[in-house]
This record gives structure tokens, sequence and C-alpha cells, in this order.
């Protein structure tokens, strides 16, 4: 099965449903239109960067200090206000965990 | 998938310990680095033996030959072995008969060889390949039975990662551990060093406070161990490469390994080489190199490793079969002879996580029941070492 997917038929994908990232599987361009399905409600979302394959980008906006989500779980906090639709990398989130930041 | 009253099963080898193996072998271990030579030579007069060497067992600290002694003895008693031969040089550091009479407490037939009793490395071969003989014959009227799921022990590496493993390999493998745990199996991971940045988060899943302070103590004592040779596990990492396969953080890469663990209560967490008591799933000290963490994962008593793979990983175990899992469609097509499952399916949107899971669950259960891994008819299953770390002496 899935021998040659050629063609993204997922865009992303949500690891988590308390996630505010969501992961591109594809080449996101900018611009680019997406439906969020979120069980019973559905969200629409416009893509303000493009995102890379394997690269993060926020769908609900999150304050400078907020926590940023993937896995269900805080991979860090944003160091700037990042909006729903914005790449999320190393330019706007901050690790809690590394050397000097205790446990 | 075969079931019995609505369950899982599988068809495995049922030993006089009351434990299953999913394969039937004669092992040929190798006690000490000198002895390497003669175990593979012995190995080799026996169609089908599964022959484990190793570095150590001699010139080393005592906690060092202790932590390698108790996890030849747990090699030995896992059950995917029916017999084992021993070859020891002679004057190793640690104690062969120690081994010997631990091993045969799983109630399986043990021999022993030594090779400076046994007139040397020629002496040794023919006096091995008479007691293997009789080993090999002996454990050969073995027949598998059905027996349920909760038997199984399944083992955990991920490895040649790329962005496509933390995204759709390891998160189907955690779907997968979730039901196997569900249904009663027991589950074993390691890795330590993949752990350091959510350990917090790792912590939380243990099933008391006194498993979450042995968990978090051996992130302490690894970290303490990288900063004296002059490392830092926290600062190098994530690294360049992982930020370029966007990876923002250690936190984020580090849930991208443990995510296959699924989400399951800890129910305690050993040192290398110990074996896992009772059921459930359990963590085991490690190192996340293969030699190391593939036999920490057997010695834990795992009879099925799944293997996790983004760039495609060749290795087996001698005895323990090593399903490779992958979810880049590239790997999967340029490495057809390493690749036993393809989860890409998960990216181009054709299957869900949980679907993929079901998929992992069920190749499971038929190389438990016997159906070969890649690494199996490829023959690659060298990869073993024990992990000490006191000075070589």
């Amino acid at each position: 099965m899935a021998a040659t997917p050629m063609v993204a038929l997922k865009r992303f994908i949500l690891l988590h449903p308390s996630d505010n990232t969501a992961t591109a599987l594809a080449d996101l361009q900018k611009g680019e239109a997406l439906h969020l399905d979120l069980g019973a409600e559905g969200r629409d979302l416009t893509l303000r960067e493009s995102i890379p394959f394997a690269h993060k980008f926020a769908i609900l906006p999150i304050p400078q200090g907020g926590e940023v989500k993937k896995y269900g779980e805080l991979i860090g906090e944003a160091s700037l206000d990042i909006e729903a639709g914005e790449y999320v990398h190393v330019h706007n989130v901050v690790s809690r965990r590394t050397r000097g930041q205790g446990r | 998938m075969r079931k019995r009253k609505g369950q899982p099963t599988f068809v495995g080898y049922r030993r006089a310990s009351g434990e299953v193996g999913t394969r039937n072998l004669l092992g040929i271990f190798s006690l000490v680095t000198c002895a390497n030579e003669a175990a593979v030579n012995i190995g080799r007069q026996v169609p089908g033996a599964a022959i484990f060497t190793h570095q150590n067992g001699c010139g080393q600290t005592q906690a060092d030959l202790e932590a390698v002694t108790r996890t030849l003895i747990h090699l030995g008693q896992n059950p995917n072995l029916g017999a084992v031969l021993l070859v020891s040089l002679g004057c190793e550091g640690l104690s062969p008969d120690r081994i010997g009479e631990a091993i045969g407490q799983a109630k399986k037939p043990v021999e022993m060889v030594r090779i400076q009793q046994q007139g040397g490395y020629l002496g040794a071969l023919a006096e091995a390949g008479l007691k293997s003989q009789k080993l090999a014959q002996a454990i050969s009227a073995f027949r598998r039975e059905e027996v349920g799921v909760e038997e199984l022990v399944l083992g955990l590496k991920c490895g040649a990662s790329d962005p496509t493993s933390g995204l759709a390999a390891n998160p189907p493998l955690g779907k997968a551990v979730d039901r196997l745990i569900d249904l009663a199996g027991s589950v074993i991971f390691g890795e330590t060093t993949e752990v350091v940045g959510a350990e917090h988060i790792l912590a939380k899943r243990a099933k008391n406070e006194a498993v979450a302070k042995k968990l978090l103590g051996l992130i302490d004592r690894l970290e303490a161990r990288v900063r004296a040779s002059g490392s830092d596990i926290r600062g190098g990492n994530p690294s360049a490469g992982n930020i370029a396969g966007g990876i923002t953080t250690l936190e984020e890469k580090s849930l991208g390994s443990i995510v296959k663990s699924g989400s399951s209560a800890i129910q305690d967490v050993y040192e290398y080489g110990e074996r896992k008591q009772g059921r459930g799933l359990f963590f085991v000290d490690s190192p996340g190199r293969e030699p190391e963490i593939l036999t920490a994962l057997a010695a834990a008593g795992a009879q099925v490793i799944a293997f996790a793979t983004g760039l495609g990983a060749p290795q087996g175990f001698p005895f323990v079969p090593v399903i490779k899992i992958c979810a880049n469609w590239k790997t999967v097509q340029r490495l057809p002879d390493f690749i036993d499952l393809d989860v890409s399916g998960v990216i181009s949107g054709e299957e869900s996580l949980e679907e993929a899971g079901e998929r992992i669950l069920q190749e499971v259960l038929e190389v438990a029941s016997g159906k070969w891994t890649k690494a199996e008819t490829l023959g690659y299953n060298g990869s073993t070492n024990i992990y000490t770390t006191g000075p070589i002496v």
C-alpha cells in the first residue's frame, strides 16, 4: 500500500487535539487556504507564510510568553506574538528546558 | 489477525518457565571479548544458531562486570532461546558458572565450553560441536501453540531517523503500543538520551512517585556522565540538521521519539541489563545506539522489537526479530530489503494514525507467530554489544 504517494492528499497533520500548532506534510504555500477538521466544529485558516515539509504553523493565535503545543505537550514558549497561519520555528519559539532553565 | 474469544492471539513456543518465545533458537554466547572468535565459529557449525558476541567480560570495574553478568544472564533467560551454549575462555573477570546457573533457573538446558581447559580453540570447537548438536536436536522438538496477546513483550526503538519519524512512524507505533497495553501485553522502551528535554513529561506518566524519581535519576546521571566527558546534551540540541528538518526545541525533538511509547502509565524503570517483572509498559536505561539498546531490550525480555526508521536502518538482532517501520516513501522504495512495514500512507493521507497503528500491531503478531523480518531473511543480525560506563582497565 502507499507505494507511490506522489501527491499528498493530506496537507498537514494535527498530532493531538489540544495542540495549537500543526505540521506540514508537504511544502505549503503562503496564502494557501486550509480547513481544520476539529471533530464537531471545523475552522478555516489561511497561511500567512510558506511552510516547508515537516515544519509547523500556528492554528490559533499564541501571545508572547504563551505555550506552544505539539503532541499534546508543551514544546516551548512564544518569544513573539504569533498569529494563526504563521510559521512557528526558532525565530518565534524558545525552549523552556535547555541548560540553566531547570526542570 | 488470529483471535480467540474476540482477543488477538499468536502462536509461540511455551517454555518450561511458563514464558512464550517467538523464536526457538540455540543461543551461542561469548562470555568475554577474547572468546568471540570461538563463539562465532562454533555458531557456524550449527544451522540457525543465534550467536551473541560483545566487547566485555574482563579488564573492567566491578560495577561493569556486574552489569555485563546480569545482562548475559537475562539474555540467556529470553524465551526466544530454547537452549544456550556458553563459550568461556577460562580466565575472564566474570564468573561463567554463576551465569550458567542463573540461565538454568529459566528451566532451559545450558552447556559450557571452556577454551583453556578444552585443548584450545580447535579442542573447544570439537567439544562445542558435540554439545550444540545435542542442544539443537533437543529444542527442535518444540512446537508453536496458540497463546493470548497478553504473553507478548514488545521492545521499541527508533533510529536512522528523519522528519517523517516523529510525524508518521513513531506516532502510529505509539497507537499500537496503547492498544497492546490495553490488551494486557507488555512493552519495553529505553533510549535515555532521547528523553532528555522531555523527562518531565515522561515522569508524569510514571505509575507512582518512586518510579518517576527513578526515571529522573537516570536522566541526571546520564547528563552528569556526558558533562564529565566535556559535552552537554542540552547545549547542542536540537542540532542544525534537526532545525533544518523543522524541529524547534529539544522538548519537541524528544517528544518525537517518546511518542512511540504511547500514553500508558510506566509501571517501572530498570537499569541496563535488568529484566522486567510483571506486565505493562516499562522503561530500561540504555543508550540509543543499536547494538547496546537492542541487547538491553532482549535482556529485559522483549520477544519482538518494533524499530521506526526514516532513512533506513539495516540491523536485526540474533534472537529477537526486529521489524522496520518507515513513513518515508522514498526510503520504502529505495530500501525494500530493509523496510518491513510501509506507513507512508499517514503522510499521503491514505491512512489515519489509528489505522497505521492497527497494521503495526498485526505485523508484530505475524512476526511473533513466525513470519521472518527483512533483517532475518538477510541474516543481518550481528548488532550486539553490552553497555558499560567505566574505564577499560
